[in-house]
């Protein structure tokens, strides 16, 4: 006997579940969907529109490109600037703006930037031209790390010295601690992301559930995992429960996936960093270990390290923690669009800006 | 005192110069000897007609037929990788120019073309661009009435660029334009989108796996005639090219300051343009098309259109995607699978793959 293959994008399948969200659900919950795909889906599929008017989705920092510092990205605008680089980097964070400029701009003005899919390309680059210095802009959670450090292993098993990284990976894990222990916070329960969870597991997540008592369900990325995880977390709410659930068992497991995970570790380690918007959360970040501190990019060039100001305008940090929407701030639409972004959650397809200026602006 | 030391004369042998060159070289640019049997051997050879032919500075051409207005578009072709599956610069060169004058109703007759070359382009990359162009235009039946190469240095510009320009005549009674959408308009596209910029991507090496996708390049003119010989009532004609499908309609919504709202589930996309999508997190509604139209007309005539569309090449996929919705200050809606609402927008800028 063969299962169908389930369509995790079937309209009756997820209006099914979202009246079931509507059965069980008697009084207000707010709830935080912690990634940028997510946030995207949402919107691109007008869930929330589904929702009873009970139900608050609350978009988290997720959006690996929007919580990037603004010191990583005038770091990369440095790096990239240099001639006898070669910056490569993930498509969106092209347009990200540092101080004054994106690197877009360092493009327009001779910068080799280049977007790869994948950091093995930007390590294709550097065997390709010794002559060059290949620099990989390391961001994303969970999920791009194990690639990024198999790069790193590579580079040194094959002896690749003109290969380095900015490193500005986050985690999950610290971000959710930081939004929770805010006195601010109205988060009361979490949809975890998916994808981190199919290299992390979700074995880290208990004690946090346990020392806020807040329902955490991995949940996926499509309308009907979406329904499903927000069904799971609506019944906790509802029942007073508080405990770790997986609405996404076809990608995740307890442990997820140790390989993955070993890799990460031999290569990174645990260092506080600076969240875009939301300010220094310790140990967010994946550092270089020393024995591979030589790839770090930081390490390689001279840097002008002068701290920096956001625009003044820009309430990305309240958004990113969930305490405003994007349109309860007086720049939405108007000074702060995505072809003129003051703050990165408008940049990105994924942040919460962008995925409300997009997809949820008023029928006017 | 000794003798000098003299060569021995074997006889004249002067070098002569390489007459036959692979590549592109600054002297096919000079103007004279080089230049004339660049355009013999590779552009008369493959676009010979009787205006051509005549070798003058410019080109007369016969008088408007009675009834009937001079339409006029230009537009420069540039696109890296040269070649890709489904097309390349010289049908592509042919038919963007081609469909911007029939979005306005018009008949494509004549076409000017420069073909700006890079120093050290091969002559027999240039041979199979040209051939292609040649095949276009006789597939949208115009004929290239006046043409134009120059070179650069190596460096100075990238392998080849094209710029064309077409003329072509339409009934003087027609209004057909992007500001006449009317409220209960029907929206309708005459096949699956996003094909051109998925295969221009897979060609460019962006896409990391190969997808089977093709170019969709094509004239779409006949397409265009026969649609205005049904003598149907055309509001807006316009072909969805760069910012793709929602870009189009965005603008269109803009000049004629209507709301539109489009089907999700009723937009044809390919399958494996779909797939490619989904993997590198970019949208369809916003890839680049080349062979494709939207029409709008009342919505009485939509069946009759939708007929005549599916009855011819290029058409056979054509759609009933949405509908024109009341006078605003022009927003594009689309009513998603699951009954919602959500905008669309132009698209910002360059297209860029979201990370997760």
């Amino acid at each position: 006997m063969t299962d169908t293959p389930l369509n995790t994008r079937d309209a009756s399948l997820t209006k099914a579940i979202m009246e079931k969200i509507r059965r069980v659900t008697t009084q207000p919950w707010n709830i935080m969907e912690i990634c940028g795909g997510q946030t995207h889906a949402i919107m691109q599929y007008g869930l929330d529109q589904l929702l009873p008017p009970e139900i608050t989705l609350i978009h988290g920092p997720g959006c690996p490109v929007c919580v990037t510092s603004l010191e990583a990205v005038e770091q990369a605008l440095q790096i990239a600037a240099r001639p006898e680089v070669i910056f490569t980097t993930f498509g969106d964070m092209l347009r990200v703006p540092g101080n004054k400029a994106d690197l877009f701009t360092a493009r327009s003005q001779g910068a080799d930037v280049r977007v790869v899919y994948s950091p093995l390309d930007a390590l294709k680059f550097a065997q390709a031209n010794p002559e060059k210095q290949v620099v990989f802009f390391a961001i994303g959670f969970e999920t791009t790390a194990p690639t990024i450090a198999s790069t790193i292993l590579l580079a040194e098993k094959n002896d690749i010295r003109n290969f380095s990284i900015l490193p500005a990976n986050v985690l999950v894990p610290p971000a959710m601690h930081a939004i929770l222990s805010n006195p601010s916070n109205r988060v009361q329960g979490f949809l975890a992301a998916g994808h981190v969870c199919a290299v992390m597991g979700y074995h880290e997540y208990p004690p946090i559930a346990e020392q806020y008592r807040i329902p955490i369900v991995v949940t996926g990325f499509e309308p009907v995992d979406l329904a499903a995880g927000i069904l799971m977390t609506v019944r906790q709410l509802e029942s007073g429960q508080h405990e770790v659930a997986n609405a996404y068992p076809r990608f995740v497991t307890r442990e997820g996936n140790q390989t993955a995970q070993n890799i990460i570790s031999r290569v990174f380690e645990p260092v506080d960093r600076q969240w875009r918007g939301i300010g220094r959360i310790p140990l967010s970040g994946l550092g270089l270990r020393p024995d591979y501190a030589s790839f770090n990019a930081v390490n390689r060039f001279e840097l002008d390290t002068t701290p920096l100001q956001e625009s003044p305008l820009c309430i990305a940090g309240k958004v990113l923690s969930g305490v405003a929407k994007p349109f309860e701030c007086p720049a939405f639409g108007v000074e702060c669009t995505p072809t003129h972004p003051l703050g990165a959650p408008m940049v990105s397809a994924e942040g919460a800006c962008a995925a409300y200026y997009r997809y949820h602006r008023t029928r006017a | 005192m000794t003798e000098p030391t003299l060569p021995i004369l074997e006889g004249p042998n002067c070098p002569l110069p390489i007459s036959d060159r692979g590549q592109i070289v600054i002297g096919h640019g000079s103007g004279g000897q080089m230049t004339h049997d660049l355009i013999r051997d590779v552009f008369q050879k493959r676009l010979s007609n009787p205006i051509l032919n005549t070798a003058n500075d410019a080109a007369i051409l016969p008088q408007a037929p009675a009834g009937q207005r001079l339409v006029v578009s230009t537009d420069a072709h540039i696109v890296s990788p040269l070649f890709f599956a489904g097309g390349d610069i010289g049908r592509l060169a042919v038919c963007g120019t081609v469909n911007d004058v029939a979005m306005l109703g018009a008949q494509p007759s004549f076409l000017t073309a420069t073909f700006i070359l890079e120093e050290g382009f091969p002559i027999s990359d240039l041979e199979a661009i040209v051939d292609s162009f040649a095949a276009a235009c006789v597939e949208a039946g115009v004929e290239l009435v006046a043409a134009d190469t120059k070179v650069t240095e190596h460096g100075k510009s990238d392998k080849l660029f094209i710029s064309t320009t077409g003329f072509g005549w339409a009934d003087s009674n027609l209004t057909i334009g992007g500001e006449q959408a009317k409220a209960g308009d029907a929206v309708i596209l005459s096949g699956a989108v996003g094909n051109h910029g998925i295969a221009v991507a897979e060609a460019r090496g962006n896409l990391g796996f190969s997808s089977s996708v093709r170019s969709d390049t094509a004239p779409l003119n006949h397409l265009v005639a026969a649609l205005l010989d049904a003598n149907l009532d055309v509001h807006v004609l316009r072909d969805p090219t760069r910012g793709g499908l929602a870009t189009t309609l965005v603008e269109i919504a803009r000049q004629s300051q209507v709301n539109i709202q489009l089907e999700e589930d009723a937009i044809p996309i390919d399958k494996p343009v779909r797939k490619a999508c989904d993997l590198l997190g970019l949208d369809p509604l916003y890839l680049a098309n080349e062979g494709k139209l939207i029409l709008i007309l009342p919505a009485h005539q939509a069946e009759s259109a939708l007929n005549i569309l599916r009855a011819r090449q290029y058409g056979e996929g054509a759609a009933l995607i949405g509908q024109v919705l009341e006078p605003s200050r022009g927003q594009l809606w689309i009513k998603t699978p699951f009954g919602t609402t959500r905008i669309l927008d132009m698209l910002a800028g360059e297209m860029l793959p979201r990370i997760c």
